[in-house]
């Protein structure tokens, strides 16, 4: 035998189940435990940029909207810096850049209210267009699903986005664009998933 | 600032693949194309800071916190706990785990759960925690109770408890579930088994651990969590064209 390695295993994932709003979101299972629920407020009072509504959806491979998903978005600010040691210059205070929200078990709809992020930089120190990093669990989603969110607004960013040119097939990168629209003069995306399908959702392994 | 390390790409082979039939629900809400494999970012070397500020310090107590004064939910009582280590062998410290759990009869306080075991009216089924400098933590609870869900008319869960975990960046992002040493429904879980690795498998299963139990009080379990490594630069790497 030649030496060993002696790397860990990585513990191996299993399905968030139905009822993981009761470990993530318990308001939404129908409880009040926590005295701050963690994860609704992803920009903070005082972030700059502008402000944004994202609305969207998760649709399994028979078309129907899934009504037990819980999604989480990881964004840098409207500088291109996330709130992490690493990540780039101090961001504003109240600044998270992260958010956590559930599919609405009625209409399977998701919502949340952030800024837009600003360009990064990737592994090459290449721009990327402004992107927020999105990963979703469910019932019956073994793995989290990892992809990313791109504003139909940044047509020209997205044009030499390095990660949007990887993708070979290049309708396909139409999936991760959120389509902006204006509602009461303010911005609002609409991002929809597909898992399965024609135009199934590009998803990552980072 | 330096730039965070890359992590190792993901060994899938002790995962579940998405498309797993003995679990039907997986069959409509698993893509089907490749993964598009990404070179990491740092918004995936990355991921969001917690810190006690955002938790209460009883919030791993599942006994208590959301119990009646004086009172204690019905169960077995255990202390659940571990480290989160990475594939390194490295303590993981200052993450947030947060689990969630049923009752001790098997019920979930969820609107949308009807099983005919009872909810406890002292029993809420979650608690978080913030690793410590050497990556561990420790809960109390109850241990749940096996429960039947829908899939083939006779499945029953193992008694388990959902774990969630972040670690240093967002790829290491990890939602799993701990089962409990010598239960028989671990082998015949269609959830369990779609997970390939029988290795893997015995990852998921918290031992019995005497040494951590409270004589005449609590019993203990151990289960450490593993989330992905990170390369460390032992030659500078000049890519073509920089
Ligand atoms: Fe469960």
């Amino acid at each position: 035998m030649p030496q060993s390695l002696h790397y860990l295993k990585e513990t191996a994932s299993q399905t968030a189940g139905p009822y993981v709003h009761i470990g993530l979101a318990p308001k939404a299972a129908g409880f009040d435990i926590y005295k701050r629920e963690l994860g609704w407020d992803i920009a903070g009072p005082d972030a700059k940029g502008e402000r944004i509504r994202i609305e969207g959806s998760v649709i399994d491979g028979m078309g129907a909207p899934i009504k037990d998903a819980l999604l989480e978005l990881w964004q840098a600010n409207s500088d291109g810096n996330y709130a992490h040691p690493q990540g780039g210059a101090p961001v504003e205070e109240g600044f998270r850049g992260w958010g956590r929200v559930i599919t609405d078990f009625t209409t399977g709809d998701w919502n949340v209210e952030t800024i837009k992020p600003g360009k990064t930089l990737d592994s090459r120190g290449k721009p990327q267009a402004p992107h927020i990093t999105l990963w979703l669990v469910a019932r019956g989603i073994n793995v989290g699903l990892n992809t990313r969110l791109y504003f139909s607004d940044e047509a020209e960013a997205n044009a030499t986005d390095p990660v949007l040119n990887m993708i070979e097939w290049e309708h396909r990168r139409a999936t991760l664009i959120a389509q902006r629209s204006l509602r009461d003069g303010k911005p609002v995306y609409r991002f929809d998933i597909r898992l399965q399908g024609e135009a199934e959702t590009v998803f990552f392994d980072i | 600032m330096t730039s965070p390390e890359q992590f190792y790409q993901r060994d899938w082979s002790i995962h579940p693949p998405a498309y797993s039939p003995g679990y039907k629900t997986s069959v409509a809400r698993s893509p089907s194309y490749s993964k598009i494999s990404l070179d990491n970012s740092v918004g995936e070397l990355t991921g969001p800071v917690f810190g006690h500020s955002d938790i209460d310090a009883g919030d791993n107590d599942l006994l208590t916190n959301f119990a009646q004064p004086g009172q204690s939910p019905i169960g077995e009582r255990i202390i659940l706990h571990g480290r989160v280590l990475d594939e390194n062998a490295r303590p993981v410290p200052n993450t947030l785990v947060e689990i969630w759990q049923a009752n001790a009869g098997g019920r979930y306080r969820h609107k949308k759960d009807t099983y005919l075991a009872p909810v406890d009216p002292n029993f809420g089924g979650c608690g978080r925690t913030i690793t410590d400098e050497t990556g561990a933590f420790a809960f109390r609870t109850v241990k749940p109770g096996a429960y039947p869900w829908r899939n083939y008319v006779n499945n029953w869960r193992p008694a388990h408890i959902h774990v969630s975990v972040f670690g240093s960046g967002f790829a290491q992002r990890l939602i799993t579930q701990c089962y409990f040493q010598g239960d028989p429904l671990i082998p015949i879980c269609p959830i369990v088994q779609t997970i390939p690795d029988p290795d893997a498998i015995e990852q998921l299963t918290a031992t019995l651990d005497l040494n951590a139990t409270i004589p005449l009080d609590t019993v203990a379990y151990k289960f450490d969590i593993v989330l992905r490594g990170r390369r460390s630069t032992l030659f500078e790497n000049r890519l073509e064209g920089n």
